[in-house]
């Protein structure tokens, strides 16, 4: 059951780091692969094995993919930035450090508008800054569980994959509302073509920190920490149940301990991972192996070039050169791909209002059945156009349509071929259809008469048996005209 | 003066991941309380104003192009692994 | 002379002439190994067939005329253990990587191949290069070659004995607070450590990134400036390597010094340095004035306080760098542990020996949370003060002059169990490498007990010119000309 925030005495205060795995074509600090879950330990080297004598060195196109992130943020790029050692062991780390920044990130002070229907929430990005993935572990024993587990298995494949963080002010203030900046932050980086931002497949993760504190008041409460929401969905149901559990503590006359609490989806609690006192000492200090990046202004603004419309933008100029409604302009520019087909439909017929209501309605529906995107749906925009013109012309009805494009996204043929091979083109013949009419009527005196004598409904019966003769063929508008003159 | 007491070494070699048994705990802690003493000798350097150097040369924007440079075989990968299995580096249970 | 006694450049001459064939060099510097290195023990590794086969497979080219002779090609290097060769163990002088066998070549060696060098040897060090006598070695101690009962100097001590000593023409050492130049003075050879960037450090297992240069321990100054010019160089994998051209270093010796403007760094003649190793500094002082100087006094006042960042700001380093040898991916790991922190905890306990685990403890301590700002961030402060004395001296010196170490070769044991005392061993060489600097170490004579003593000649950044030219003229003023006993 979701949350009833609005009712509560309580407000959550949320700030989030999201980290964005880059799809660079190497690593970002050696010339390895990325990997997507092949064999075991194929794409390392020295540099990304952290061999003993092996350096880092700075795969400039991931640079420039974190500045594209920042500026689409609306953050400010720093002039001067720096790499820093964070220091801690774990097994995934090769060095036992992770090469990443700390005071010199390379963006500062952005913002992500998020639409909430009724409301926008302007959420703060603190920064963001460039690092390096982990490998991976796989824990060995029957459940995959660390804590069950007597050993664990390395795979250094993801190590060294670039990673971008973008960490949020505490501006948000509901479960929801961290659910859709995340549904937000994906769709716009999506936009920037620089991550798959795919949470399932973890090339976007995100950890929270969340507070509880009295409405109207303006101290923020003691945090945690909550790892391992890695879903949307998860996201939002870790921090109700996180929100819950900090209130509860908090009425019941407890305090909420700082600690880091991971989220565990299969029981929907989350559990303690470490406390305040255990928390990490990172060490970090320059990274003596790398120079600093001086942030020249020709990059930046070449950069800044290369970045298309963004989701906002974007629905303010639907919404005036098309007419669309603010909610249908929103929908149809948060996805990269939406709107791209959309504009390309918009450019070869000309109501846009009824593109719309094709790829928000059935459209989307099938989409979503079949769990594809529309970039892989095998409806051209050319041939959802040229159904739109067929209906307008009056050759087959909505009823019809409906199911000529069922069968155009699972075939991907021409929607007139569709019509042809299932003779489904309707009758708008005038002189075919006035002998079966004639005939409905001859063989239908008493709702003909009811019909002269005021009654509307027999009008839709003899239009059904009209229909029915003509399997369905035949134009309502047309039938409709030819009897209402014929019996008036 | 004491700069460094036996539960601050103690704290250090765990940040460390290095373990000493009682006996080097004491050894160590006085020669570290020695050198941190002498090595604190700067805190009397006036460094107002003074910006750290951590980098002699005046180098900066050093990029490679996203270029894809052949990996190691799976084989030279693992080929030092003290332990292995399936291909993967093995380690003891994580605590 | 013996073979094994002449130097690189000597040893081309006589290649070219076919006096002599790569073979015979490796096969005169192999039975100078059987003969003394039972005594030295300057090598972790040593790999006598491959070394020879080596050099008759050179021979066979040179004969074919498939390659030139150039420098070093046909000639044994001793390379310092923490330079990874490629399908080599390269150890470090460590138990932790006793069995590591590297994926790769360093850079250097890459460079080295390109002649057709003959490895001679993976020489002995101090373990990680942290120590000053060689006596931090898992594998044991390496002996001064003029005196067995004395240390050859640190860390590389087994590339300066080895070449002092004729188990090698030339070595490659590595140098992070003089860890060339002071092993090289103890032994009575020269050794340089270049312009920080100046060598990529790719290949190089890293002690403190910020301060460790690779460099070489040769017999005379011209088969100095023929390495440097085979090491030195840009390197893509090393992003702090410098992108400037590359001299001819061998262009820069000369015969004199006529117009050079020197300075004696005063901090560096005081009391603390040994009073036989300041009057041979003053001798060559004098040489230096008759070979056309022009001498001066100089004081760097925040020398004072170099030995104290250093000994802050390599430890902090090296915590970080020597964190990844944590028994996962290479190297030794204690396979009774049941839990990975146990793992950890126990695989570098036994790993490390107790000069590494006392420098990781340091460097963590000056790192961590509350100690940062008064430790490794002031220590990067003074640092800065100690370039700016440096930048200051240089806009009136060509070169600056000093002792390379304050005593000559000490005994065996002397100060190993007092590691403050030890660190003092490098307060001439220490200041250089904070500020990056390229320095010498040349012979300067012999002290009284028959030990040698050497002198320090510093450059500018970028300006190994002036340091060779200084070199090269004083060497030949010096005219140092003995070996080692042994």
């Amino acid at each position: 059951m979701a949350l009833d925030i609005k009712n509560l005495k309580y407000e959550p205060v949320i700030g989030l780091e999201a980290h964005v795995e880059l799809c660079t074509r190497t690593k970002m600090f050696c010339g390895c692969r990325l990997s997507f879950g092949e064999d075991k330990n194929i794409y390392t080297c020295p540099v990304c094995l952290g061999h003993p004598g092996s350096l880092p060195v700075i795969n400039r196109k991931a640079v420039q993919y974190a500045i594209k992130i920042a500026l689409a943020l609306n953050c400010k790029i720093q002039d001067y930035t720096i790499f820093h050692r964070k220091n801690y062991f774990y097994p995934d780390m090769p060095k036992n450090y992770q090469i990443s920044q700390y005071d010199l990130p390379l963006g500062v002070k952005g913002h992500l508008d998020v639409d909430m229907g009724d409301y926008t929430r302007r959420v703060g990005i603190t920064r963001v800054h460039m690092e390096e993935d982990t490998g991976k572990l796989l824990h060995t024993g029957t459940t995959g569980r660390i804590s069950e587990s007597e050993a664990s298995i390395v795979d250094f494949n993801r190590a060294g994959t670039p990673l971008i963080e973008v960490v949020t002010e505490p501006d948000i203030r509901s479960p929801e509302e961290a659910r859709e900046y995340m549904i937000a932050l994906r769709n716009l980086i999506l936009f920037l073509d620089v991550s798959n931002c795919s949470m399932e497949e973890g090339s976007l993760r995100c950890d929270a920190n969340v507070s509880v504190r009295k409405k109207g008041k303006e101290k923020i409460g003691t945090k945690t920490e909550i790892k391992n929401l890695n879903s949307f969905k998860f996201l939002q149901k870790g921090l109700e149940y996180e929100v819950e559990r900090q209130i509860k503590l908090l009425e019941s006359g407890s305090k909420v301990i700082q600690q880091t609490r991971h989220y565990d989806s299969k029981t929907a609690i989350t559990k303690v991972l470490r406390s305040k006192e255990e928390a990490h000492d990172y060490r970090y200090f320059p990274e003596p192996d790398l120079v600093p990046i001086y942030m020249e202004s020709k990059m930046v603004e070449d950069i800044k070039k290369t970045i298309p419309e963004l989701p906002a933008t974007k629905a303010k100029r639907f919404e005036k050169q098309y007419g669309l409604s603010i909610y249908d302009s929103n929908f149809l520019s948060n996805d990269r791909d939406l709107a791209d087909y959309f504009e390309k439909c918009c450019s070869c017929y000309g109501n846009a209002k009824n593109i719309a209501n094709w790829m928000m309605g059935d459209f989307s529906a099938l989409l979503n059945k079949e769990k594809i995107t529309i970039k892989e749906s095998r409806v051209t925009p050319e041939n959802l156009c040229r159904m739109l013109e067929i209906i307008d012309g009056g050759k087959i009805n909505s009823k019809m349509a409906k199911s000529v494009f069922e069968e155009m996204f699972a075939a991907g043929k021409d929607p007139g071929k569709i019509i042809e091979e299932r003779g489904l083109e309707q009758i708008a013949d005038k002189s075919m259809l006035e002998a079966v009419i004639e005939e409905v009527l001859r063989d239908n005196p008493g709702p003909v008469e009811q019909f002269r004598q005021g009654k509307e409904k027999a009008l839709s019966f003899l239009i059904g048996k009209v229909m029915a003769k003509t399997k369905g063929k035949a134009n309502p508008r047309m039938v409709n005209e030819i009897i209402t003159k014929k019996l008036s | 003066m004491e700069r460094i007491s036996k539960d601050d070494v103690k704290h250090v070699a765990k940040l460390a991941e290095l373990e000493f048994d009682e006996k080097d705990v004491d050894k160590i802690t006085t020669q570290l309380d020695r050198i941190l003493d002498h090595v604190a000798n700067i805190s009397k350097v006036d460094t107002e104003g003074i910006p750290p150097t951590s980098h002699v040369m005046d180098v900066k924007n050093v990029f490679r192009e996203d270029e894809v440079k052949e990996s190691v075989t799976q084989e030279d990968a693992l080929k030092n692994a003290p332990d292995m299995e399936n291909q993967g580096f093995k380690v003891p249970k994580i605590d | 002379m013996e073979i094994h006694y002449l130097t690189a450049h000597e040893l081309k001459d006589r290649l070219k002439k076919r006096e002599l064939s790569c073979a015979e060099i490796a096969g005169s510097i192999y039975s100078r190994i059987d003969e003394v290195e039972n005594k030295l023990n300057s090598y972790i590794r040593l790999d006598k067939e491959h070394a020879l086969s080596g050099a008759g497979e050179i021979d066979k080219l040179i004969s074919s005329n498939a390659i030139e002779i150039s420098d070093f090609t046909g000639i044994p290097v001793a390379i310092k253990d923490n330079m990874c060769t490629k399908n080599i163990t390269t150890t470090c002088a460590s138990r932790i990587l006793e069995n590591y066998v590297p994926i790769y070549n360093a850079t250097v060696i890459d460079r080295l191949e390109s002649r057709n060098y003959i490895l001679a040897g993976k020489a002995n060090m101090d373990e990680f290069a942290m120590g000053s006598s060689n006596e931090n070695s898992y594998f044991g101690p390496t002996k001064n070659p003029w005196n067995t009962g004395r240390v050859p100097g640190g860390s590389s001590g087994g590339p300066a004995a080895s070449v002092a000593s004729g188990e090698a023409i030339c070595s490659l050492g590595s140098d992070t607070g003089g860890s060339i130049r002071q092993p090289a003075s103890l032994c009575g050879i020269v050794g340089f450590k270049p312009t920080y960037g100046r060598v990529s450090r790719y290949g190089l297992v890293a002690f403190a990134s910020s301060l460790d240069q690779i460099g070489p321990l040769t017999r005379d100054v011209d088969d100095c400036a023929a390495m440097l010019n085979v090491i030195c160089g840009c390197d893509g994998n090393d992003s702090t390597s410098i992108d400037t051209a590359v001299p001819d270093f061998k262009s820069f010796l000369a015969e004199d010094m006529k117009g050079m403007k020197i300075g004696i760094v005063k901090e560096l003649m005081a009391e603390g340095i040994d009073r036989e190793v300041r009057e041979a500094v003053q001798m060559t002082i004098k040489m230096a004035e008759e070979a056309g100087g022009k001498v001066e006094e100089v004081s760097i006042p925040s020398l004072e306080y170099a030995l104290d960042v250093y000994y802050i700001i390599a430890p902090s380093e090296a915590s970080s760098n020597l964190s990844r040898f944590d028994g996962v991916r290479y190297g030794h790991r204690n396979m009774q542990a049941r839990t990975l922190r146990e793992m950890y905890q126990r695989t570098r306990a036994e790993g490390f020996g107790e000069e590494v685990k006392r420098r990781i403890m340091i460097g963590t301590y000056c790192l961590s949370a509350g100690y940062y700002d008064a430790y490794y961030e002031k220590a990067q402060r003074v640092r800065t003060l100690i370039i700016n004395d440096f930048k200051k001296a240089f806009g009136k010196f060509d070169v600056l002059i000093s002792p390379t170490s304050p005593t000559t070769a000490f005994k065996i044991g002397e100060k190993i169990e007092d590691p403050l005392t030890m660190y003092m061993s490098d307060i001439c060489t220490i200041p250089v490498n904070l500020a990056g600097l390229p320095a010498i170490s040349i012979p300067a004579g012999l002290s009284a007990d028959k030990l040698p003593i050497g002198l320090q000649i510093i450059g500018d950044i970028l300006r190994e010119d002036n340091v060779l030219k200084a070199a090269s003229s004083l060497e030949k003023a010096i005219g140092f000309k003995d070996k080692p006993g042994i």
